[in-house]
């Protein structure tokens, strides 16, 4: 017996799959640099001032 | 080239190239898979699903073009000896992992489809899932031996064992009885019709983009992190 199934719906869930990991890796990248430089700059202003 | 080495002036050069190639390869991508979805026609025998092709290919090979970095990094850090190689391999291994990890599931969906089957233990599909564990251990190895103080030599030397997997998957569907498909593009011959070439093409171009910015991103992250660190050491040593 032959399935029926929808070519679309594989189709969408890869790109769902694909848009979803790639979006959120940079979102994530994007946030822990900024999240990282600040926090050197926090430091390093703290060192200035206790010098 | 080596002056970019240098980590201040890599930092001046990343400023700007890091906002830059994301949203560069956002574009290209979302133009290159737009392409892929409305105007390339359905193929004779896979029939819709032969637009999965232009994310999973892509995917594919920056999934193994990341460790290919790693290698490369690896063997810059142990020969010469310079901490921004080491940086970079550590920053490769986070994209590396996501476009491996998006390859395996969007040909697990392909598969179904086509080949009646999620998956098959064949050399292709277990050589990349190898590839996937692989980015896992060199990961936890590389945050283990940061946070332990051990030399960065170490994952450098997982970096360049790993890379021996990369020939293997490359080659796995000639060696092996696959239900994965021989190598359609080799060097400089395209077995795909430019129908599908050319928009494949362009999302590896935008993908790539976008695994540049992610490293880019990743490097500056973890610049920041030992910068950071240093500096706080540094003020303890000095209050003793």
């Amino acid at each position: 017996m032959r399935e029926s199934l929808d070519q679309w719906d594989f189709v969408l869930a890869a790109y769902v799959v694909a848009v979803i990991g790639t979006l959120g890796m940079i979102a994530w990248s994007w946030i822990a640099m900024k999240r990282a430089e600040k926090r050197r700059e926090n430091v390093r202003s703290a060192t200035r001032k206790t010098r | 080239m080596h002056g970019f080495a240098n980590p201040k002036r890599f930092l001046s050069l990343a400023q700007w190239l890091t906002p830059l190639l994301l949203a560069s390869g956002l574009i290209v991508t979302a133009v290159a898979l737009f392409w892929g979805v409305t105007s390339v026609p359905p193929d004779r025998l896979m029939g819709e699903t032969v637009r999965i092709l232009f994310i999973h290919v892509p995917t594919a090979w920056l999934g193994m073009g990341g460790w290919s970095a790693i290698a490369i990094s690896s063997l810059v850090f142990l020969v010469w000896r310079h901490p921004l190689a080491a940086i970079a391999a550590r920053a490769a291994a986070v994209p590396g992992l996501v476009f491996t990890i998006i390859c395996l599931a969007t040909g697990s969906i392909w598969g179904r489809p086509t080949w009646g089957t999620w998956w098959v233990w064949d050399g292709r599909l277990t050589s990349m899932l190898v590839l996937a564990f692989l980015y896992l251990a060199y990961i936890a190895l590389a945050q283990a031996a940061e946070r332990e103080g051990v030399s960065a030599r170490i994952p450098a030397i997982f970096g360049l064992l790993g890379a021996v997997n990369i020939p293997i998957i490359n080659r796995s569907v000639v060696w092996w009885n696959s239900l994965h498909q021989p190598p359609s593009i080799t060097m400089g011959k395209s077995a795909i019709d430019a129908v599908f070439l050319q928009p494949l093409l362009l999302a590896v171009l935008g993908f790539s983009l976008i695994f540049g910015g992610v490293v880019l991103a990743r490097m500056r992250a973890l610049l920041a992190d030992i910068q950071a660190e240093a500096r706080l050491r540094r003020r303890a040593l000095e209050a003793d």
